[in-house]
């Protein structure tokens, strides 16, 4: 399957890859690790005018330690967010997803940063930093903005980002010890989440993300609530859904997926109670 | 659009399309029709080349990508009537049917044993969870690799 025609340009910096977008309107796209853009540009969901190549801003590849967070550059491969010493030693819950997403092949080319552009409700990493409690930091013409995670995903594969604007960096909250879990549930191997729970723990501090519970990753704040309020894992995560809105498709039921949700974070909450 | 890259250790040269994918380039340009062409949707893994030494799924990435990348397919494995250890492993053990997963499969299980050199039965089938083999015939290719992490 071919691509429709396209203009390529590469970019070695986020403001020429910013100026180089903005020069071409909504006729033009970001082009990273390209896997979540190329499957849908080769199926003719997408047909981008020009492809702006930032691959190679080398500068926007990083994982750092910044005081009370780590910051990830956009860029930074799934791979590498997976095999982080630093991340699994701050945010252990981020590289344990990141070596979820697909199959080693996608996360050698995948990046982060195009994860959560993509804004995916399917996708691993837009849950479990929300869940997290992210910031996520995007440069435009005018200069750079902070983005909260809770902010960020406004519809289907709809972000908050303008189409010249570009994410760059991602900073996640260190979890201090908190206990955490990843649940994934799926039919086959490297297959999306059919529901997915990304969770951590902290006493009656809880975070918990939902993968594919809606048109947008759901950051379940009745768990949270009510763990704060002392509640029962059975309690809390009978909660689940309360802000999902799944939908049916031929993987699952909108019920089917309630239900997933809901098992799914109780075991997560579980395995995140020290 | 002008792609340079080193293909089995030689450079090459082409003008292609930017809409090109790079599975594309090493079977039509380069006439290295080793690698196959599975599900063309990511999925199966059939396409599996190394990019600068890492394992790719050469359907879901441009020509223009690996511009100036060294890129290993199954043809550049051997050296000369030698086979790689790896190719040498899948036939001694069996790790094949009716091969069209093949190529993919060594290229993933090679970049399996760069990353992790004694793997257990549990890291090789997690590893191996990119290539699809519609045989099913999984257990001798899991044997395989552990076979070839031995030598």
């Amino acid at each position: 399957m071919m691509p429709a025609p396209f203009d390529y340009k590469r970019a070695s910096s986020a403001a020429e890859a910013i100026a180089l977008v903005g020069q071409h309107g909504d006729d033009a796209k970001f082009l990273a690790g390209g896997h979540s853009l190329l499957p849908l540009m080769k199926l003719r969901l997408a047909q981008p005018a020009v492809l702006v190549d930032i691959a190679r801003i080398s500068d926007l590849s990083y994982i750092r330690e910044e005081g009370d967070h780590i910051a990830i550059g956009a860029l930074t491969r799934h791979h590498d967010v997976e095999h982080s010493a630093l991340l699994k030693q701050h945010v252990p819950l981020l590289a344990h997803a990141a070596s979820h997403v697909g199959d080693p092949q996608v996360r050698h080319r995948g990046t982060i940063g195009g994860s959560i552009a993509h804004s995916d409700s399917a996708s691993d990493l837009p849950a479990t930093t929300l869940a997290l409690g992210a910031t996520y930091v995007a440069q435009g013409p005018n200069g750079t903005r902070e983005i909260a995670a809770t902010d960020f995903y406004k519809g289907f594969l709809e972000s908050a980002l303008a189409p010249d604007e570009m994410l760059t960096e991602i900073r996640v909250p260190k979890m201090n010890g908190a206990g955490w879990s990843f649940q994934k549930f799926n039919r086959r191997a490297q297959d999306w989440a059919i529901v997915g729970v990304a969770a951590w723990r902290r006493g009656n501090e809880a975070g918990v993300g939902l993968v594919n519970m809606g048109s947008v990753p759901i950051l379940a704040t009745s768990v949270a609530a009510a763990i704060g309020d002392g509640a029962s894992i059975a309690d809390a995560a009978a909660l689940a859904a309360a802000q999902a809105e799944p939908q049916s498709d031929n993987n699952a039921s909108s019920e089917y997926r309630e239900h997933l949700a809901k098992v799914l974070v109780r075991r997560a909450l579980e395995q995140s109670t020290k | 659009m002008k792609v340079s890259m080193t293909v089995n250790g030689v450079a090459r040269e082409n003008d292609v399309e930017p809409r090109t994918l790079l599975v594309q380039y090493v079977r039509e340009h380069l006439g290295l029709t080793g690698t196959n062409i599975g599900c063309d949707t990511s999925s199966c893994g059939a396409c599996t080349i190394h990019v600068n030494g890492e394992s790719v799924k050469s359907c879901t990435m441009l020509a223009v990508q690996a511009d100036g990348a060294n890129v290993t397919t199954i043809e550049g494995l051997a050296k000369g009537d030698t086979m790689h250890p790896m190719q040498e492993s899948f036939m001694q053990n069996h790790g094949l049917q009716c091969g069209y997963c093949t190529p993919g499969m060594v290229m993933a299980a090679i970049s399996l044993l760069d990353e992790n050199p004694n793997p257990t039965e549990e890291d090789v089938r997690i590893g191996l969870e990119g290539n699809l083999c519609r045989c099913t015939g999984y257990h001798n290719i899991v044997k395989s690799v552990l076979a070839a992490a031995k030598k």
